[in-house]
């Protein structure tokens, strides 16, 4: 049985249903709006997102980027008391429709935390979970898939010694490194990051960006991060958020370099925020 | 800006003031170490003394009759006249079919409690359930005596014909039933402390709640979940009230359920209550009755704590 065959054979049909739908964009975000019982969390967003980029999502504290990026996989239902207006297509497909399957959403579209957060068992079985759940059972797949993955993830040599040892044992930044390859091994479509470096130490951060960047030629990948220089160094868009709404979205060299809005210009500069 | 020059009063001055005044006061503090240590001397050698006293009466004990035979015979007649025979098993028999009834019907409901509890519940629903939990646990034993003799019984009578009044069945289950709580509300507890990170990490790679709490949760809570299981057991074990209203006072060896035991404690509230003469063999007995009895449950105990141990979770 080969997984990557499987997949690509199911996204292959998928984009054939969808391909009077512009094939470049992942998620089209329109007129979305998301309330915390009464807190207006997202207002009016209007947010088309690239396949195989790198997307960037900026913007001070309490701006909505985590919400947003939440919404995305759906994870923001967890939160009780949560509404929601507008669409979000996910390959022509509105995700905020109560009939789109939550898991199926979420095993195309993975989520790496900002707090490496492995589970409590080996280094191995922390991989094979994903797999497992959606019933691959086959060892020597599974085998293949683990491997697979920790190279993906650039970690591989690091742990292959030690595969059936907790993964509490690793560094925080082998653990982070270690849930984006849990998130690689169920092969997604697209991986959202939520500030997967604030938590990491510089020569981490370095590892982690370096390995984004590699991603990308296969994945989707949106990534919420409050280090503006990250956002320029990896990123091929970025999106600035502010008090809940996209002040201005355009390709990373420009917004940086010559931001259209003011609001953009002093955050970027460093004069809030 | 210099302390306390614009103002009246530094804050400075007046904790050094405060301070020069409680040293020259007798020093209360100096003193709580030592009170505090003498109430944990006292609390250790009241332990002590009574592991002390019932080691030396179960010696007593043991040279009257020997320890082979406690050990091996298969008859427990200390009262009768002619031919009193003192072998322990048909009292642990007893106390272990109590003890396997009541871990069948609490491991299962408890756990299922739990992880309603824990990974379903609403908050409203919770705040409702733990409260009804604490008081089933707070219910004296007594009173679950009479229910199994009075209550359960009648009821298992009409299922199973051949069951006797007093039996191992009626007794199991509603120890089982008084043990449940306990299992309940300490698998919760373990259950609800691991990180709601971790149930997060499940769910983004798109498995259900079910498979979550199963695969994830359950693993990372099993040292917690053990620990309350086996403490759970070992209060079964102990437990008196309860077998001795509703299990009878027949010793038997054998494993079935549907007939009059006598378990260890049951044993020992019979001797005690009635009119075994001071220092005779029988009164040296339930010593020895409850020697077994506290190594059982110290085992038990020291089992929990090695499995919490060995299974430190460390998230
Ligand atoms: N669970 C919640 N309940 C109520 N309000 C919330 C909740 N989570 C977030 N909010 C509010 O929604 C707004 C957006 O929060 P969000 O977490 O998306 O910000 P953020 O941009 O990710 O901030 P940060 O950079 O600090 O992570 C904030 O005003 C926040 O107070
Ligand atoms: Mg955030």
């Amino acid at each position: 049985m080969n997984v990557t065959l499987l997949k690509s054979q199911s996204k292959q049909i998928e984009n054939t249903q969808t391909t009077h739908i512009e094939k470049q964009f992942v998620y089209k975000t329109t007129d979305l709006n998301l309330w915390y019982g009464s807190t207006h969390a997202l207002k009016n967003i209007n947010l088309d997102l690239h396949e195989n980029e790198v997307t960037a999502i900026i913007g001070p504290s309490g701006c909505g980027k985590s919400t947003y990026i939440k919404t995305l996989n759906r994870m923001i239902e967890m939160v009780p008391g949560v509404k929601t207006s507008g669409e979000i297509q996910y390959r022509g497909r509105n995700i905020l429709d109560k009939s789109y399957g939550v898991e199926d959403l979420r095993t195309q579209v993975g989520m790496v935390f900002q707090k490496p957060n492995p589970f409590p068992k080996s280094i191995y079985e922390n991989i094979a979970y994903g797999p497992k759940i959606h019933g691959i059972k086959n060892k020597k797949v599974l085998d293949e898939i683990v491997e697979k993955s920790l190279r993906g993830a650039a970690i591989w040599d690091e742990v292959k010694d030690r595969l059936k040892e907790n993964a509490y044992g690793l560094s925080g930044g082998q653990q982070q490194r270690l849930c984006i390859a849990r998130c690689l091994a169920i092969e997604p479509d697209v991986i959202l990051m939520d500030e997967p470096t604030s938590a990491l130490d510089p020569i981490s951060t370095l590892k982690v960006e370096e390995l984004i960047q590699e991603l990308k030629n296969d994945f989707s990948i949106i990534i919420v991060t409050h280090n503006m220089q990250q956002a320029a160094r990896i990123s091929d868009r970025t999106a600035f958020f502010l008090s809940g709404e996209v002040v201005e979205y355009r390709d990373t060299t420009t917004i940086f370099s010559n931001p259209t809005d003011k609001r953009t210009e002093d955050y970027i500069s460093g004069r809030f925020g | 800006m210099p302390r306390g020059n614009d103002k009246e009063y530094s804050v400075q001055q007046m904790i050094i003031e405060k301070r020069l005044k409680k040293k020259n006061h007798f020093n209360f503090e100096k003193l709580i170490p030592g009170l505090l240590l003498l109430t944990a001397v006292l609390s250790v050698l009241t332990t002590i003394g009574i592991v002390f006293t019932l080691i030396f009466e179960t010696f007593i004990f043991f040279d009257r009759v020997s320890i082979i035979e406690f050990l091996t015979n298969k008859k427990w007649y200390p009262f009768s006249a002619t031919n009193a025979s003192f072998g322990i098993m048909p009292l642990v028999v007893g106390t272990l079919k109590i003890t396997g009834i009541a871990a069948i019907v609490a491991v299962p409901i408890g756990l299922a409690t739990a992880i309603y509890l824990s990974e379903y519940a609403s908050e409203k629903a919770r705040r409702v359930i733990k409260p009804i939990l604490e008081v089933l646990a707070g219910i004296p034993t007594i009173v679950y005596g009479f229910f199994a003799l009075t209550f359960v019984t009648p009821i298992l009578k009409q299922m199973i014909p051949s069951l006797e009044t007093f039996n191992a069945l009626s007794p199991g289950i509603v120890v089982g039933i008084m043990i449940t709580p306990m299992v309940a509300s300490l698998s919760e507890d373990a259950m609800s402390s691991v990180p709601r990170s971790i149930r997060e990490g499940a769910f983004a790679l798109g498995a259900t709640k079910l498979e979550t709490t199963i695969k994830v949760i359950l693993p990372a809570a099993v040292s917690g979940i053990t620990a309350s299981v086996v403490l759970a057991l070992s209060r079964a074990i102990g437990e008196t009230m309860i077998v001795s209203v509703a299990g009878g006072s027949t010793p038997n060896a054998s494993f079935d359920v549907t007939s009059s035991i006598q378990t260890m404690t049951a044993y020992i509230v019979q001797v005690s209550t009635g009119d075994a003469g001071y220092q005779t063999t029988i009164y040296y007995s339930i010593y020895a009755v409850g020697m077994t009895l506290f190594l059982f449950t110290l085992f038990m105990n020291l089992f929990a704590q090695f499995i919490t141990r060995k299974f430190k979770e460390e998230y």
